[in-house]
């Protein structure tokens, strides 16, 4: 009986609290810097795009929301014909960030993708693509690829030994 | 010709009074719930968020009033009616100011006690109608719980009638001029609130709707105004409660300065808030503790009181 009184008269001394209520779009809360939100893929320093069109993170992604068709370029550098995510699948688990060899897939601490028709979910290629390097600074992938493109020849690469001859005898 | 003209104005007067009420709980519960639990509650719609009832009417009207087919469609239309006629009847005889009540019948506690009581089959019938294991077993608990408060709601009563030597709520009103009931029969008082709360099963007594075992228990197969009837219902029966236990407990309209009505309003008030608290502050026992707890606890206790508030008033006189 007492403690009945009592948890009443705890209860009702929550009433001069602090409220724990965040007023959300007047009031917004504190997102982390790595929090996962929406997607952009991303440009190199060059502004060029850095997604070579892979597949591996529509691979990596567990509700295989990612969509995307390789195309090659005259200069030699692949990149998505299409690419395609469709946000009302993803789950923001990340992994195709960390599939993704060339940084170009990131996501951002942004959460505020309602819509009222679920087709405006899907996103594209022109939605997605930013003009800007994003989280990670300076990499540019054909740079350091021992890829032939034009402009760059096998063995130009930064870090890049020069490619062996295996049929000369010279070491 | 006058007369019968107030008398209709006092019914309507009432009637509306009565149901805005009832709907401006929705949101008064809602705030007071969150106030104490450390949120904000609805506070959007309109000023501080009192015209969300508004926004739950319109919902409410416009939602699919579906009936399951498996149900017994007659009962199943008529069991929300009977809580609301019920709780509407009741509300006759408590007079909210000298003069106003819409029947001042001179036994007015026995009509209270036996109307309330009809109300109990409205959750009873729903829960057999539906026609639905969690429905049945929620009706079957409200009957289990009546058959605990019920003995001793009424006999918590008798002690007040004695000492106002009348069944008429204005008679026991005019009664405590001088003094408050509550102070002779803190038992009485005490007693009847925990009937009061199994009667309009509200938490911590809402054991036939149970939420977290019974999914909304006897209620569960109801939408649309039909189940709006039921929490019509269920605010009506609260505002009654807290009527009854100021008009018979504490003075009903009696009170300095401010007009009657308005004491009266203002006491009312207060014990809707209060089971608003209890709602926010108490956890559910099991019924069969409620059995127990109201045969072998509250019922002697409620005897004792009768014995005893008889026995002085014997001496006394
Ligand atoms: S965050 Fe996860 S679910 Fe979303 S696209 Fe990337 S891998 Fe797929
Ligand atoms: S975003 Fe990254 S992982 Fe996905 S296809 Fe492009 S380069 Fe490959």
């Amino acid at each position: 009986m007492i403690s009945i009184l009592k948890s009443l008269w705890y209860v009702f001394l929550h009433m001069f609290r602090k409220r724990v209520t965040v007023q959300y779009p007047e009031e917004k809360n504190y997102l982390p810097p790595r929090w996962r939100g929406r997607i952009v893929l991303t440009r190199d320093p060059d502004g060029e795009e850095r997604c070579v069109a892979c597949y591996l993170c529509a691979v990596a992604c567990p509700v295989d929301c990612i969509a995307l068709d390789a195309a090659e370029a005259d200069d030699g550098r692949r990149y998505p014909d299409f690419f395609r995510i469709n946000f009302s699948r993803c789950i923001y688990c990340g992994y195709c960030e960390e599939a993704c060899p060339t940084y170009a897939i990131q996501l951002i601490p942004d959460f505020e993708m309602a819509e009222y028709d679920r087709q405006n979910m899907v996103y594209e290629k022109e939605h997605l693509l930013i003009n800007g390097e994003g989280k990670y600074h300076g990499y540019n992938f054909y740079k350091y690829a021992g890829l032939e493109i034009k402009g760059k020849a096998k063995g130009e690469g930064i870090d890049e030994e020069k490619p062996i001859d295996p049929k000369s005898l010279m070491p | 010709m006058s007369e019968t003209l107030q008398h209709i104005v006092i019914v309507f007067g009432i009637l509306f009074g009565l149901l805005t009420l009832a709907a401006g709980l929705i949101w008064i519960e809602r705030r007071l719930l969150a106030l104490w639990q450390n949120r904000y509650g609805p506070n959007r719609v309109g000023p501080f968020g009192i015209f969300i009832v508004l926004a739950d009417m319109i919902k409410i009207f416009f939602k699919e009033d579906w009936i399951p087919p498996f149900a017994d469609k007659k009962v199943f239309v008529i069991a929300p009616t009977i809580i609301m006629l019920t709780v509407l009847l009741s509300w006759a005889i408590v007079p909210v100011a000298p003069g106003v009540v819409v029947l001042d019948l001179h036994i007015g506690i026995l009509f209270f006690l036996a109307i309330s009581s009809i109300g109990i089959y409205s959750t009873v019938l729903a829960g057999w109608a539906s026609n639905n294991k969690y429905s049945l077993l929620g009706g079957m608990r409200m009957s289990a719980q009546m058959f605990s408060y019920e003995v001793f709601m009424g006999l918590s009563l008798m002690g007040v009638v004695i000492m106002a030597g009348s069944f008429n709520l204005s008679d026991i009103v005019n009664a405590q001029e001088n003094m408050w009931f509550v102070l002779p029969q803190f038992l009485g008082f005490v007693i009847f609130f925990i009937a009061g709360l199994a009667e309009s099963h509200r938490l911590p007594f809402d054991m036939p709707e149970a939420e977290s075992e019974l999914i909304a228990g006897f209620h569960s197969e109801y939408s649309g105004m039909k189940f709006g009837m039921f929490f019509v219902g269920e605010y009506v029966g609260v505002t009654l409660i807290s009527a009854m236990i100021v008009t018979l407990f504490f003075g009903g309209w009696h009170g300095p300065v401010l007009p009657p009505f308005v004491w009266f309003f203002l006491k009312m008030m207060f014990f809707i808030c209060l089971f608003i608290l209890l709602r926010a502050a108490l956890p559910r026992p099991r019924y069969d503790q409620l059995l127990s707890y109201g045969w072998k606890i509250l019922l002697p206790l409620a005897l004792l009181n009768i014995l005893v508030t008889g026995a002085i008033v014997l001496a006394i006189e």
